[in-house]
């Protein structure tokens, strides 16, 4: 399923966030969103998953989801949105249960997720227990679980410290060589979207205009840490954002 | 060079982090109870100023082995159940109401605002021609004290469910109605717990008030008779009966919390 965005422009009151992004999100590819803060890359990570309507424009289906997706569109959240009264388990058969999927049937697929994040051993754990890097894989796990059509990742590893976020990027990277998956990353971080992104689509600052689409023509599975490729794509990028973030920064906020 | 003088850097972390600590609570009961044992023995306190602990607690010896201690504590205990039952209920429902419909909300938070600060002992009289003089009218009071701190309560606690969670609820398609059942109500337990606290207490202060008229037993009409005949040791029984009820029931609320609050940090 591909989703593509045209000509999307929103305001809040007189108050302009983005402007005229049409965009193609092609089938098992990872878009990466990059833009200096306030460019409105989460607002418009909520448009394409339903959680807010925009002003101006339309977000598209390309074609049906797959039939055994229960939740074609799938948010991954910067502060991972788990249950705090549920168990690991637990927070995965909550997306399960409204689809009348319970017992032996949601078990089969708590424990085949479990697996694929490496957490069967922590089926029983309350949120408070596990560390910042294991609840993020929680919610992936919870996410895998209703087999998405797209995956909608706002900020997955902006909580995170530096080597957990390593060790996460490595694992989406296994999960999408495993089976790939369509994927819209938002981030305002540069390494993760050269090491993730097929495609980043550099935004600029307030209102949101698209500024550059940079193609990254390199196999996920080959970037590593470091990579000197993805530095140089790194480095463009910073070039593109750096006046907008500066000039974004230095902006009054308007309440 | 001269010797560098070597010393340790001064403290002056630490503190600002109370700490349960067993036995202070008991410990100053205990004293107190001492001093006014102490004060009234030496004649220091005059016998009109505060009643001897130990004739105290001889009339309440008196007061259970008469049997006369279930006939006043039954009543009250089944008022105070009953009262509070309605008045709880009914206001968390009404809470979650407020806390989820903006129609609602807007005209019943003004509607609360409007009713809580009337002493609600005034209204007797107003419940008495309503629900008659017997056990409705008690009730009645009761659960009307017990009504507007609760719904204030679990408005709020709606209120403070991390929004967070509830868009994560509806990003995977949730129900309505799931939402509300497993991640509203939930979320909203501690403050509701929280509220009850309050609540229970307002209902037991209610109860003296509840048994001004028709209550022949009763704690509550017990310490009124005590009183009106200035029996300070049986008034200072009924109050200390009255003081271990809001005990028991705060320690009820903490074991409850204790159960199913482990999943907050």
């Amino acid at each position: 399923m591909d989703i593509r965005l045209d000509g999307i422009g929103h305001s809040y009151g007189d108050f302009e966030v983005m402007r005229d992004i049409t965009l193609e999100i092609p089938n098992e590819q990872i878009v990466c969103i990059v833009g200096p803060s306030g460019c409105g890359k989460s607002t418009l990570l909520r448009f394409i998953g339903g959680l807010e309507r925009p002003q101006m424009g339309r977000v598209l289906q390309m074609g049906e989801p797959p039939k055994d997706s229960l939740n074609p569109l799938t948010y991954i959240f910067q502060d991972f949105a788990l249950l705090p009264w549920r168990s690991v388990s637990g927070n995965i058969s909550l997306v399960l249960e409204d689809h009348g999927i319970r017992g032996a049937s949601a078990k089969l697929i708590i424990d085949d997720v479990l697996a694929r994040t490496k957490l069967t051993d922590f089926a029983k754990a309350l949120p408070k227990q596990l560390s910042g890097g294991m609840k993020q894989r929680v919610a992936i796990a919870r996410a895998l679980a209703v087999n998405p059509a797209v995956m909608l990742l706002d900020e997955p590893l902006s909580a995170l410290d530096s080597q957990t976020r390593e060790l996460l990027m490595d694992d989406l990277v296994r999960l999408w060589a495993r089976q790939p998956f369509t994927a819209i990353y938002v981030t305002h971080n540069l390494a993760e979207a050269v090491r993730l992104g097929h495609k980043v689509v550099v935004l600029s600052r307030r209102p949101g205009k698209i500024r550059e689409i940079v193609e990254i023509d390199k196999p996920l599975a080959d970037r590593e840490f470091g990579d000197v490729d993805l530095d140089a794509y790194q480095k463009h990028l910073w070039q593109l954002m750096r006046d907008e973030a500066r000039a974004a920064d230095e902006e009054l906020i308007h309440v | 060079m001269s010797e560098l003088l070597e010393k340790s850097i001064s403290f002056r972390g630490g503190g600002f982090a109370p700490k349960p600590q067993r036995w202070i609570g008991i410990a100053v009961f205990v004293f107190l109870v001492g001093i006014a044992e102490w004060g009234t023995q030496t004649g220091w306190i005059s016998a009109l100023t505060l009643p001897k602990p130990s004739d105290v607690f001889d009339t309440f010896c008196k007061l259970y082995s008469s049997g006369l201690l279930y006939k006043h504590l039954g009543p009250s205990l089944s008022r105070l159940a009953v009262g509070a039952l309605f008045g709880v209920s009914i206001g968390i429902a009404v809470g979650v109401l407020i806390g989820l419909f903006s129609h609602i909300r807007s005209g019943l938070v003004p509607l609360v605002a409007a009713i809580f600060p009337i002493p609600k002992i005034a209204l007797l009289p107003l419940f008495v021609i309503w629900f008659g003089i017997g056990e409705g009218s008690k009730y009645a009071l009761i659960a009307f004290g017990t009504f507007t701190p609760t719904v204030v309560a679990t408005y709020g606690a709606v209120d403070n469910v991390d929004r967070t969670l509830i868009r994560m609820g509806q990003s995977f398609g949730l129900s309505w109605w799931s939402i509300v059942r497993k991640i509203v109500l939930p979320g909203a337990l501690p403050g509701i717990l929280s509220g009850l606290r309050i609540s229970l207490a307002i209902a037991i202060i209610l109860l003296v008030a509840a048994e001004m008229l028709g209550a022949e037993y009763g704690i509550g009409a017990y310490i009124l008779e005590a009183g009106s005949l200035y029996d300070l040791e049986r008034l200072f029984v009924g109050v200390v009966i009255l003081s271990l009820l809001g005990v028991i029931v705060s320690a009820v609320i903490s074991l409850i919390e204790s159960r199913t609050l482990v999943w907050r940090t």
